[in-house]
């Protein structure tokens, strides 16, 4: 028969001082641990959003970032007039053939500099980019000396509020309105018209990706070949998904592999405080512990009962530290994307499966940690304890 | 009975809590140690350039060139001793695409001006007999000779287990295309800071295939007849371009290297953070541990007080106890710390000067786990001296 698991409960609430200790412990490394998963997810979530599935995103074989494509603009003539373009509403394809080059700017607040992507664009990137919103200001005129620019990048870079004059080459470029992107790597862009833009920055001759509304986004793969095959273009086509997850991939990846070994250390230590509070809590019941041996549990009930208690105090402390971590949820940070050498704006992303890595952490962390002393108290001599007592 | 000879019988009576609890107070000083180590490196690679060179790139940012032609004009501003340029290139090693290392195009004038930093440790004999230009190191001789020669980095070349005259293909991507370079000199980096991990070729070779011929630079490095005059150099320099087609920016190559390292935004920020919570967390670790020994030991502290032992004594006796077992653990981690970070010969592959984590920051981390230990005895140390003797005597375990 098993020992009651309120038995185990009321001893922690017993000693009440050493629990909180120790699940606070146990709580700042669940804590730190969804912390960084909350960091990769959000980086990554903001690449791998920016793309959709019904869009396909032509860029130069080889090229591993859209600064370092080409696509001529014969190659952007025959991308256009495609009949796999889907039409907007008004009749014209949804294609956007975009210019994409970086600027290097002051950050507001913080010292040093970064490089801000700026995308050229033609008229439809609007409805091809439907999560591009604009939220104060106004759309920029075609034709016309002005950007609109990202309100996360606005709010960290200088010189990107409305009103405020950019200079590219040898002109002058005037911000007039601020977009929002869903938290997609678009929130991270300056946006004008590629028809201004190319010339003023001496790239008149290629763009460097050309996006497009797929008719039929299931028949991608016969698109792919086709386009692919074709030795006029010498293009790659991705979804624009797998795009921007493909430059999420390296970031996140290091950011979550360094967010685990940091966490594994710290739980090492973690560990070897809930086994001084289980030991602690062993030595003190050791009567008792003889007490219930002599009412007839086994000692792997005896066992079983400690390392239970073990893991529900860890479990405390899992809960906490999901909701210390809690808070960090939607509070934006930024980085460059080493993948695009350019800088990223991302809110971190408190996730339920990161939340639940957490606790399962915590558990594993309290089942290593109560393993020795709950073996302990099962192996105690009967005699002996009573003897003493 | 001194009283250290009391804190050590008292730290052997459960010898088991004592290593568990210094084993904690070691891991976290360990992670501390580190998280700093990383955050040191990143600083010091902020110092690595040196301030008597100037680097001229474009204005807009980095992946704008220049035209080659700025270079004579460069030249006549006075305080510049002579202009060298380079281009990053960006290839992929074309068998494993996540086989990263640097490679840049360089004038030929370049390699020369970073000769204190560099030696040249191995290198071909020239296929063809070639006067090398003044300046240069003779033993690049082959390398001078050769269109699509290279010179590659010592730990580069051995990890890559290349041998010289080997040829090494890397697919562009900036560049489009195969490109095979010939391995003629390997270099060893005096300097720690320099990386170690790149390849040099001939701007030349690049500009003839992969631009078709044109003069397009990535940066210039200005060498200065006299450091303090590099703030009026970037001045003029840049004002002699302000209004052209491509704009320059200045700096002294030191903050050039500096502006790599201020794109990670706000991850140093986040690594310090976690060290604080790390502190934080084995600052309960250390207290539980010692209010549990205390906790314990009433009615002994009882039985002392009887004997004469002041409040004083007591309270000193219990601080001393945690100040001792965080000490030792402490010391222990953050040493470990400096063994293993700067043993494990880490450079993301050669972007950063390699890992140290510096004496300061093992101080700073034993510092800690003695204020730590100090902190977590506090309370212990209070009730266990103010108690009176009745209480602490009546109190039955």
């Amino acid at each position: 028969m098993p020992i009651p698991i309120s038995y185990n409960v009321r001893n922690v609430i017993q000693r009440p001082w050493s629990t909180l200790a120790t699940t606070i412990g146990i709580a700042l490394v669940v804590a730190i641990l969804i912390g960084a998963f909350a960091l990769a997810s959000g980086f990554q979530a903001a690449l791998v959003e920016t793309g959709s599935d019904s869009n396909a995103m032509v860029l130069r074989t080889g090229a591993d970032s859209e600064i370092s494509s080409g696509i001529s603009l014969d190659a952007a003539h025959i991308l256009n007039a495609l009949p796999d373009v889907a039409p907007g509403p008004d009749g014209r394809p949804l294609v956007s053939a975009d210019m994409v080059v970086l600027m290097n700017q002051p950050r507001l607040g913080q010292e040093g500099s970064s490089n801000v992507t700026v995308r050229g664009i033609d008229p439809p990137s609007l409805a091809l980019r439907p999560r591009v919103k604009l939220v104060a200001g106004r759309m920029f005129a075609p034709g016309s000396d002005e950007v609109i620019v990202a309100q996360r990048i606005a709010r960290r870079f200088a010189h990107c509020g409305i009103g405020d004059r950019l200079r590219f080459g040898q002109r002058d470029f005037t911000v007039v309105g601020q977009f929002t992107a869903g938290g997609s790597g678009f929130d991270s862009e300056v946006w004008g018209d590629n028809a201004v833009l190319m010339p003023a920055l001496n790239r008149e001759g290629a763009y460097q990706s050309v996006t497009f509304r797929m008719r039929d986004p299931s028949r991608f793969a016969e698109l792919k070949r086709r386009l692919e095959s074709d030795r006029r273009l010498g293009v790659e086509v991705r979804t624009e998904r797998a795009w921007y997850a493909g430059q999420s991939r390296l970031m996140s990846t290091v950011l979550r592999a360094g967010g685990i070994l940091i966490t594994l250390i710290m739980a090492v230590g973690a560990i070897f405080g809930a086994m001084n509070t289980m030991y602690a809590a062993v030595g003190q019941r050791t009567r008792e512990i003889a007490v219930l041996l002599t009412l007839g549990f086994t000692p792997g009930a005896v066992m079983l009962s400690f390392l239970f208690e073990s893991v529900f105090l860890a479990l405390i402390g899992g809960a906490l530290g999901c909701l210390i971590a809690l808070p960090i949820n939607g509070v934006t940070t930024s980085t460059t994307n080493w993948s695009s050498f350019s800088e990223i704006a991302f809110a971190f992303r408190v996730t339920p499966a990161g939340m639940i890595a957490g606790l399962i952490f915590a558990a594993i962390m309290g089942a290593f940690g109560g393993f020795l002393p709950a073996r302990q108290a099962a192996r105690q001599s009967l005699a002996m304890t009573l003897r003493a007592g | 009975m001194s009283l250290l000879s009391l804190v050590l019988v008292n730290l052997g009576r459960n010898k088991r809590r004592t290593i568990l609890t210094a084993l904690s107070v070691l891991v976290a000083l360990f992670l501390f140690c580190a998280l700093r180590g990383v955050l040191d490196t990143l600083e010091a690679s902020i110092r690595v350039g040196s301030e008597a060179r100037l680097v001229t790139r474009n204005a807009i940012s980095l992946i704008f060139p220049l035209p080659l032609s700025y270079q004579e004009r460069l030249l006549t501003v006075p305080g510049v001793r002579s202009v060298s340029y380079a281009n990053w290139f960006g290839g992929r090693d074309p068998v494993d695409q996540s086989n990263f290392y640097a490679q840049f195009a360089v004038a030929e004038n370049y390699l020369p001006i970073y000769a204190s930093d560099i030696e040249i440790v191995a290198f071909d004999r020239p296929q063809v007999a070639g006067a090398v230009p003044p300046g240069v190191d003779p033993k690049l001789a082959a390398f001078m000779n050769e269109r699509d020669a290279c010179v590659v980095g010592e730990r580069l070349f051995n990890r890559m287990k290349w041998k010289l005259g080997q040829t090494v293909p890397v697919s562009g991507t900036i560049f489009p295309g195969t490109w095979t370079f010939t391995v003629r000199a390997v270099y060893h980096a005096k300097n720690p800071a320099m990386n170690e991990e790149a390849m040099f070729f001939h701007w030349k070779y690049l500009s003839e295939k992969g631009m078709g011929g044109q003069g397009q630079v990535g940066w210039y490095v200005l060498e200065l007849s006299d450091p303090g005059q590099a703030g009026a150099v970037t001045r003029a320099v840049d004002a002699l371009y302000a209004n052209s087609a491509a704009a320059t920016h200045t700096e002294t190559e030191r903050a050039f290297q500096a502006g790599f390292v201020s794109m990670y935004g706000n991850v140093p920020f986040l690594i310090g953070v976690i060290g604080l919570a790390v502190v934080f967390a084995i600052l309960l670790v250390a207290a539980n541990t010692m209010m549990m020994a205390t906790r314990e030991r009433t009615a002994e502290f009882g039985v002392m007080k009887t004997l004469g032992f002041d409040d004083g004594t007591i309270f000193r006796l219990v601080l001393v106890e945690a100040a001792v077992i965080t000490f030792g653990g402490g010391a222990l981690g953050a040493l470990l710390a400096k063994l293993v970070i700067e043993g494990s010969d880490f450079n993301a592959m050669g972007l950063l000067p390699p890992m140290t984590v510096r004496w300061a920051t093992v101080l700073v981390g034993v510092a800690i786990a003695v204020v730590i230990g100090a902190a977590s005895g506090l309370v212990p140390a209070w009730q266990a001296s103010q108690r009176r003797i009745v209480d602490a005597l009546r109190r039955v375990e």
